[in-house]
């Protein structure tokens, strides 16, 4: 095994380009786990830790940012909860889902989309809010994939060989939005299912993220519909109970969940009904309350 | 390869290091230091917890190769004083004074991350201690006896600023 280690985000590519095995590295909260358990012995690691351009986040504005926040792939956990938890909301409480602190020292949000585990945290945050990633390769330069296009599979995701994450890219949030996850305790816990809603009142629309409970992280888009066109965005007027059980109903049959160690496909369906009328009840109500403070 | 890392102070160049191997056995095989204890080797328990450039993280999730040039403080380093005549961290006296350690396979993580706690808080309430020691897993204790070590650890502190 060879461990390489760059500099500079160009110095990263180039490596990536030249050994498209190398696996790269940040926070080893996924990675480390599999080598010391000899599950998967790649033929390189590519720390990733040591490039600068991947540990820092900007707001861009203009044509190509229109105000989005641009977050490195090497930004912790911890960091999006302390630095970006008033912006990002949803991604920050997802975040304080993950591990422990001592794993969310060290884990990644660029890491979570790297290994693109069904049951990655930071998955249905993303996907409610709108994210893209911005991958990169030395050859063909940077392409931004929608967060909706980018899981491909069980663990499996759009990039190519010669790529890396650089960042993603969402913008900050206009609305509330809430994150829901089952597990068996508070700490530690790979999500039996989790479920992510976020509320753009600008666009009168209602983004959606489920998490553990099919192949891949994906949006439950009939449920989204049916949100953003039954709420009553201009009156904001009370999310009746029968529309809330509705949208959970349509959340639950948007997944494709398997039985395995963690839960059965009926519990997790049943559980992301739940989770999707608790997270959209409350994420309207607040709605409701900022604009009754506002008026 | 070689490793060249600053442990508790120290500079050293670790020789045949194996590219995928992780802080904690680097320091425990080749370092002599075994005082992160190497339970689950997958971040589950926290009895590796160290410092990394001031920052608490499982070591068995380290690649030893990502420490190169960086700064690694173990539960070793805690203890102050000249070799011969240290003296414990409050922190390590408080867990001996309240029955907080048993079997003490999971002290050492415990104390590491409790340091952290009192030190970036130096009044935690309770909350704040389970939620700061909520990846360290402990099965002889119930917890009850660490809770009050940290508190203890906390006024301590707190009384002797």
């Amino acid at each position: 095994m060879d461990f390489l280690r760059p500099a500079t985000w160009a110095d990263a590519l180039a490596a990536k380009a030249e050994r498209p095995g190398a696996l790269p590295l940040q926070g080893g909260t996924d990675v480390m786990v599999e080598i010391n358990f000899d599950v998967h012995r790649p033929e390189a690691l590519l720390d990733l830790t040591r490039v600068r351009e991947l540990a820092g986040w900007d707001t861009v504005d203009g044509d190509t940012g229109g105000g989005r926040l641009r977050v490195g792939a090497g930004v912790t956990y911890t960091r999006l909860i302390e630095e970006l938890g008033g912006r990002l909301p949803g991604l920050a409480q997802a975040s304080r889902t993950v591990g422990s602190p001592q794993i969310r020292n060290r884990g990644t949000a660029g890491g979570n989309l790297g290994a693109a585990s069904p049951a990655g945290d930071a998955h249905p945050p993303l996907l409610a809010g709108g994210a893209e990633v911005e991958a990169e390769s030395a050859a063909r330069g940077v392409r931004m994939i929608p967060a909706a296009d980018f899981f491909t599979g069980v663990k499996r995701n759009a990039l190519e060989p010669d790529e890396l994450i650089r960042a993603f890219w969402t913008p900050p949030a206009s609305g509330p939005q809430y994150f829901s996850k089952i597990g068996t305790r508070n700490a530690m816990v790979i999500a039996v299912c989790s479920f992510a809603v976020a509320l753009h009142p600008g666009e009168r629309r209602v983004g959606t993220g489920l998490g553990s409970a099919a192949p891949t992280p994906r949006r439950a888009a009939a449920a989204e519909e049916f949100a953003s066109a039954e709420l009553d965005w201009d009156g904001r007027g009370p999310l009746g109970e029968a529309a809330a059980r509705r949208f959970g109903e349509l959340a639950a049959e948007a997944a494709s969940p398997i039985d395995d160690v963690r839960g059965t496909g009926d519990y997790r369906r049943h559980a992301l009904a739940v989770l999707a009328r608790r997270t959209l009840t409350w994420a309207w109500n607040d709605h409701r309350n900022a604009g009754r403070r506002a008026s | 390869m070689r490793v060249n890392v600053t442990v508790n102070g120290s500079a050293e160049a670790v020789d045949d290091v194996w590219e995928g191997e992780s802080l904690l056995y680097m320091l425990r095989e080749r370092m002599g230091l075994p005082g992160s204890k190497n339970a689950c080797e997958q971040g589950e328990c926290g009895s590796c917890t160290v410092y990394l450039d001031g920052v608490p993280a499982c070591a068995c999730l380290v690649a030893a190769g990502q420490v190169e040039g960086r700064d690694v403080r173990t539960v070793e380093g805690l203890a102050e004083g000249p070799p011969g005549d240290e003296w414990l961290d409050p922190v390590q006296e408080a867990f001996a004074e309240t029955g907080a350690v048993q079997c003490g396979f999971c002290t050492p993580g415990l104390i590491v991350q409790s340091h952290d706690l009192i030190e970036r808080n130096p009044a935690p309430t309770d909350a704040e201690i389970r939620e700061a020691l909520a990846g360290n897993l402990c099965r002889c204790t119930g917890y009850e006896k660490i809770l009050d070590a940290v508190r203890l650890a906390a006024e301590r502190k707190a009384a002797a600023t």
